[in-house]
Parts: structure tokens; sequence; C-alpha cells
């Protein structure tokens, strides 16, 4: 077991050294990013604010995530929220309970990702071009559905899910915990994380071995759908409306650069979804680090972007042979958390 | 005093990459004129030595000397420039362009600053005339055999460089007529003086064409002999260290044969094989025996399911059976090695151990995985079973040389206790050691009952393990020796007399 922690530790080394020199810069400038407090049984604070927004980008990160280790991509995810926060307000408004408006909507995101899966596994059609389809058609799907206005809603319960609170965590940040638990556990207690990776490593030696590879394509798209959907309500209900033409706007770019913070090749294969969720975060605390660091609001794209290329070049591996000598463990980081079994 | 009639010296050459001495002090010395074969098991240090050449990798240690003065390329374009062509096994040219461009890009003839494209194809036609082709250089390079590409490649890389020409497996993936036209080119740049250094696992052809040979074994310079004094077995020898010359084409064993299991009635599929009848009986290796696209991986495909077949059904035991999908196959037992390793074999950069478990892994389905400790026992178990050379089971397939990886895939499908193995050239481009070991397996399995189907281009091979060799042409069964007619002389004989008839 200690074994397998160090492996696992070590796999998301970078990750966690990112975060840490991240959160201590910004806590250097702004002296109140480490405090916590407690007010009516919920906690508050500046780290926890980064867990609370970053929730979207962090589970379209776990969809994400599965997607790009069968060297695929999926680009709708950001209108797939759209599609999803517009289902859900239609769906509220319009009379359904809260659980028939949760499972339509979740159902909705399935069925995005079905379609996506559909095209990628059974059509063959290449993944960026398959899912840049239902970027490009999701908003105005969205639009259709939300009827071109912003369309507003106050159910409590749904509300709740966007600003709650459970055992003092926001809401937002208790789903993709729970969720980001479920899925890791899934893909690694099963065998699902090896056949995924196989996929993506190499599609035809994989089908020739027997790999159910078209099922598991479809799951993997689907799985992206489902997370979309989950943002998307997350999303809806935090402003309490859904507004087609900027939800989840950009946001498949933030998950794709969170699943490379992650250090997941786009090339396919070996993954971690713990890492990507780290990778989410990171880029979080970057986004809340500089707003709080009070830089003139002009160079916080450029800030990010700086901060990722640093991130990026001491994961590339040319740096990594070049000062290997400085950290003589990293050649074991490659076997990841699949040790769990 | 070696200066004069050598045009390329490499005076101990070093080369460590992390936990690997991969070159040790390698003297290699090429004269002018000559066809300098380079040999060695797979991992012995071959590629390693030629990328030092080519300046494809830095080399350690050691001087290269080219014409009597040390040189030091950086990179393969400056190797060229100095006079260095090298020739790979997969092409290294761009499909997409015509041939024309091939032959010239990056130096094209310019007139007012814009390509001359009349210019070009002239002198691309002028280039090749030496090469005794006379194709259409306007037409896409894709739309030539491997074959053709391969002399454009050489023609390009004798072109630019003109003094030394190395040959990475050039004819791997060629048919005899094709290397034979090879050979006639090779032959006619040693004439104009060229030094050439051919890499290459067919020994027949080390000995009709190279002068000398020069013997690498982990690493370590074995030694430089003139080829017409060194015979087949000591050079065997020199390759792997001990004798298994004798192993190879040893006398086929006389076979019970157990009950008929399979039966292939009426067979085929549009486009890929012509409907065919086969038996098979437990305990039987059935040979197939062919040209390159005669239809002998086809069938293989088709008995596995990779391609499904179109007319015919197929009986296990006199039940029909559905044999759509691999995995189809698979729930009847049956296995399946691919021709090609790499694209269709190994999962690069998974480990040793999650390529042997991934057949029986997927047959489980996902939902029941492997317990880890029973991954390492399957694992383990077959790298000692089969004596896979890897450091450990968790090392990348990717990072083991071909022989290694043939092994792992056998592996993994010896882990799902198959009763049909199908096995399309199981030993194509691996080492001589391992050669003789994946012979002996296929041996092994038969004598345990198992149905073995074979396809290989070495036919002397067929005829140690075969009970029966078919013989494939135009994509149809066409011949099927057994008995006393189970002989090198006649497969070939077989192969042909078919081809005569095409020709008339």
């Amino acid at each position: 077991m200690t074994s397998f922690f160090r492996l696992y530790l070590n796999r998301l080394l970078p990750q966690l050294i990112a975060l840490a020199v991240i959160v201590v810069a910004v806590s250097l400038v702004f002296p109140g990013f480490l405090n916590l407090e407690i007010q009516n049984g919920r906690l508050y604070g500046s780290l926890v604010d980064i867990l609370n927004r970053g929730a979207p980008v962090v589970l379209l990160a776990i969809g994400m995530t599965v997607v790009i280790a069968t060297k695929g991509i999926d680009l709708s995810v950001g209108a797939v929220m759209a599609i999803c926060g517009a289902t859900a307000a239609a769906a509220i408004t319009s009379g359904h309970s809260l659980a028939g408006t949760l499972l339509i909507t979740l159902a909705v995101g399935i069925l995005c990702g079905l379609w996506n899966g559909v095209l990628v596994a059974v059509l063959d059609i290449q993944p960026i071009i398959a899912t840049l389809v239902l970027m490009v058609a999701g908003r105005g799907i969205a639009q259709l559905i939300t009827e071109g206005a912003i369309l507003t809603f106050n159910d409590p319960g749904l509300i709740f899910i966007g600003s709650g609170s459970f055992a003092g965590l926001p809401m937002p940040v208790v789903i993709w915990l729970v969720f980001g638990v479920l899925i890791a556990m899934l893909v690694r207690r099963t065998a699902l994380g090896m056949l995924i990776e196989a996929i993506g490593v190499n599609r035809q030696a994989s089908t020739l071995s027997g790999v159910l590879t078209p099922v598991l394509l479809i799951a993997a798209y689907v799985l992206s759908g489902l997370c979309a959907a989950i943002a998307g309500i997350i999303a809806a209900a935090d402003i309490r409306g859904a507004d087609a033409n900027n939800a989840g706007l950009w946001l498949e770019l933030d998950a794709i650069l969170a699943v490379v913070v992650g250090g997941t090749s786009l090339l396919g294969g070996r993954f971690s979804i713990a890492a990507s969720v780290l990778g989410a975060i990171i880029i979080q605390a970057i986004n809340t680090g500089i707003l709080l660091s009070g830089f003139p609001p002009e160079f916080n794209l450029i800030i990010k972007a700086a901060i990722i290329v640093v991130i990026l070049v001491l994961q590339s591996p040319r740096f990594r042979t070049a000062f290997a000598f400085l950290v003589p463990a990293r050649g074991a980081s490659k076997p990841s958390e699949r040790a769990a079994k | 005093m070696q200066t004069s009639d050598h045009i390329l010296s490499a005076i101990r050459i070093e080369k460590a990459f992390p936990g690997t001495r991969a070159l040790d002090k390698v003297d290699f010395h090429l004269r002018r004129g000559e066809v300098h074969a380079l040999l060695g098991e797979n991992g012995a240090g071959k590629s390693t030595l030629i990328k030092c050449l080519t300046g494809a990798y830095r080399r350690d240690g050691g001087a290269i000397l080219l014409d009597g003065t040390e040189v030091d390329p950086r990179d393969t374009f400056e190797a060229q420039t100095l006079g260095i062509g090298t020739v790979y096994q997969e092409v290294n040219l761009l499909a997409n362009l015509t041939v024309a461009e091939n032959l010239f890009l990056g130096r094209q003839p310019r007139r007012f600053g814009m390509v001359d494209v009349g210019a070009m194809n002239r002198r691309a036609r002028e280039l090749l005339a030496d090469y005794e082709l006379d194709i259409d250089v306007t037409r896409d390079l894709a739309s030539y055999s491997v074959a053709i590409q391969q002399v454009v490649a050489i023609a390009r890389a004798v072109d630019l460089s003109g003094k030394v020409l190395i040959l990475d497996e050039p004819t791997a993936s060629l048919d005899a007529h094709e290397v034979a036209m090879l050979f006639r080119i090779v032959r006619r740049l040693k004439a104009r003086g060229l030094g050439i250094v051919f890499v290459t696992h067919f020994l027949e052809q080390v000995y009709e064409i190279s002068d000398r040979i020069t013997v690498l074994r982990n690493g370590q310079l074995v030694g430089t002999r003139e080829t017409a004094n060194l015979d087949r077995r000591a050079l065997i020898a020199m390759m792997i260290g001990r004798e298994l010359a004798a192993e190879i084409h040893a006398p086929r064993a006389q076979t019970s044969e157990g009950p008929l299991r399979y039966r292939f009635r009426n067979y085929g599929r549009k486009g890929r094989v012509r409907p065919f009848d086969l038996d098979v009986r437990a305990g039987e290796v059935v040979g197939m025996a062919g040209l390159l696209g005669s239809g002998r991986t086809e069938t293989a495909e088709l008995l596995f399911g990779a391609h499904s077949a179109d007319s015919g059904q197929a009986e296990i035991d006199g039940r029909a059976i559905d044999l759509s999908s691999p995995r189809a196959a698979i729930r009847h037992r049956f296995g399946f090695c691919p021709e090609d390793r790499k694209t269709s074999g190994i999962i690069g950069d998974l480990s040793v151990r999650e390529n042997i478990v991934l057949a029986l892994q997927a047959r489980r389905g996902w939902t029941r995985p492997i317990s880890r400790a029973e991954q390492n026992r399957l694992a383990d178990h077959y790298i000692r079973a089969l004596d896979i050379r890897t450091a450990d089971r968790e090392k990348p397939i990717k990072l083991l040389s071909g022989g290694n990886q043939q092994k792992a895939i056998l592996a993994r499908w010896l882990a799902t206790e198959p009763e049909f193995l199908i096995l399309d050239e199981p030993t194509r481009g691996i080492d001589v050691g391992a050669h003789a070991e994946i012979v002996k397996l296929i041996e092994a399995l038969r004598e345990k009952g198992l149905s073995l189907i074979v396809v290989s281009s070495e036919i002397e091979e067929l005829v140690a393990y075969s009970t029966r060799v078919i013989v494939l042409r135009d994509r149809a069964h066409v011949a099927e020796l057994d008995g006393n007619r189970l002989t090198a002389h006649e497969i070939v004989e077989a192969i042909a007399a078919t081809n005569e008839r095409r020709a008339s």
C-alpha cells in the first residue's frame, strides 16, 4: 500500500508542486489568501472559492481525460453545457419536478455524448471534426431551447445545486469530489482504465485482441457528455438562469488545458483523472490569484498564459532529461494510479 | 595506412543510453566499391551504429573518418552533404508528392525564383534512367510499389551524397523479383565506387550481394570477415554466440494426426480472397506459402474475423460458428498474431505485463478485472517460459526488440489458452536466436494438440514445422502439399508454375 501511495504521489508531484507554488505566490501578494473561516456552518475563503469556481472545468476535465486517453478530443463540451443549462432551465420553468429536471438534463447530456461517440466510433470521423459539429451547432440548439432569451428560474432546489452547501462545503465542490472519486474508482477498480489506455495507444491492435473498441469509445464520449451536463446544471444554477450564448463559452479549451497540465498526453494512452482535476484547480487558482493580486485586468490572460507555459516546460520530456539529475526519482513516475489493484 | 582504400572508417565508436551500453568501442571500415553487410541480432547495436554514422545520434566517443578526414555530422542533413546517404526500411519520402518532387525536394531547379517544373521532371527522368527506371515522374510517389519507392529513395540519396550509401533493411517488404531489381542497382552503384552498407535479416541476401560482413553482438564488434570465406553456420555462430542453425533446419517430426476440428467451406470475401475450403485437425500446423499479395494475410485475417467472410461457413467439431469479428473468434478460442507487429500487434506505451494480459482481460470483460497479483503471475510466467528479454514486466513493450515483442504477443494469446492459433509471419524481422525459439514454440504447441495456421515467406521454415502447406496465388488457394511432396523445392515449383501461367 505504501509503495502504491509513493507511485501515486510521484505521478501527481509536478502538479502538486505547481499548485503549491501558485498558492504561495498569491498569498505573498494578497495576504488574506489563505484565510478560512466558518460562517453558518459553511467554509468561506479564497481557497474554497477556487474549488467552487473551478467546478465546471474540473467536471469537464474528468470526461475530457477519458476521451483524450482514447486518443480523441471533445470540443463540444462547452456547447453541451449550454444545451444542458438551457434544458434544465426550460424543464424547471415548465413545471417539472427537480428530480425530473435533473434526469431530463443528464439524459440530454448523455444523448449529446452518444452523438459524438457514434460519429467517432461507428462512422470513423476524426474526433476533432466530429465534436466540432456539436460545438458549432450546440449553441444554436441551446438558443432554440431558451428561445433566444436568458431563461431565469427561482426553484430553490435547483439554485441549491449552484450555491447551497453540504457538510460545510459548497455544493459544486461536493458534486465534483463525489463524481470524480466515483469515476476514478470505476476506471481503476475495473479493467476499463487499461482497456481505454490500450485503445488510445493502438486502436487496431486492441480490436484484434478482442477489446470491444467501438462500445468503449462511445462510452468515453457519453461520459464526457454526462460531465458537461452536470457542469451545465451547476453553471445555470449558479446564475439562476440559462445563458445560451455564454454558458460554458471556451471552457472546452480550459478542460483540454487542464488535462494537459495534468500530464496526460494528447496522443492518448496513459491517463490520470486525479492529475487532470489538479490541472483544472491549478488553472482556477491562477484565474482567482490574478484577480486577487490586483493586477490590471488587461494583463490577466497574458499572465495566465505565461504561467501555463512555465508549467508545460517543466513537464516536457526534454526538460526532464536535461535536468534529470535534479530529481532522481522522476523516472519512477511513469506507472500511474493503475497500481491501485 | 587505412585511409587509402577505406572510404569510411568508424574508430572506437561509443554510445550509451540510460542503463545500457549500446556501442562499446566499435570499429567499422568500409572500402570503396564494396557492399558491406552489417549483421547482428536485434539489439546488437546495428541501428545505433548507423545512427551515429548519419548523425541521427551524437556519439559519446570515437572518431569517424570519411575519405581520410575526420568528420562530425551533427544531423542527417549534414551527413548527407558530407556524402553519407541513408535509405531506411520504411521509405522516408513524401508519398503525396510526385516522384520528381521527391527527388529534388529542397533543391528544386528554379527559374525567376519559381520552381521550374519542366526542368525538374526532365532531370528526374535522366536521374532514374541510370536506375533502369522508366516511370512517369509526375505521378505521386504513393502510386508506385514499395520497391520503386525504395529505388527512388536510393536515387535521391546517391544524387545528394555520392560517397557512402547505407541501406537499412531495404528488402524487408520486397518480393523476390523486386529484390533482384534492387540488387542489380546496388551492383551498379558498387561498380561506380560507392561504399555500400547493407543491413538485413535475410542471410541468403547477405551471401548473394555482400563482399564483407561485420557482425555486432551486444554492442560489441565480433569481427569483420570476407563473405566468401565465412560459411553460414560460422556466421550464425558469430551472430548469436551459439550454434542454432541445426535447430532451425531440423527435419520435420512425424505427427500423429488428431481429429478433424475446424472446417471452412467455400469461405471467402470479395476483393480479399476467393472462396476456399480448409480443414484443420487438432495437433496440426497448416503452412501458407505464396508471394506478397497472394492472399496469405487476407486468409489469416478472414479466419480470425478481422474481416468478415461474405460467403461460405465455418464449423468447429461439426457445429456451425460465427466468426464475424475478432471477439467472436476469440470466444471460440482463436488467437491471431498479425503480420505488422507495430501497427496491429503491440500496444507500444503499455507495459509488457499489460500487453500479455490484454486479450484475456478483453475476453473476461471490463467488469471482471484480473487482479494485479494474477497479472503479475501471468506476466512472469510467460516472460520466463518464452524467455522474453526485458528488464522487468513493467517496461513499455515498445522498448523491447522485435523478437521479444513477438514473444510477448504470442504470450498474450497463450494466456487465453487458445485452441486455434493463426500466426502471420511470426518470424519476420526478428533475430536468429528468437527465430529458433519461436519455431520451437510452434512445434511444442502442435504437440500439445493445438491447431495452427502459419503464414511465412521463409519456405525452409514452413517445411520444417508444417504438416501441410497451402500455396496461394492471386488471392486464391491453388495447391496443397503434404507428405512426400512437402519440400521447399515443391513449394517453390507450385508458386513458380502458377506465376508462369499468369505470365502467358
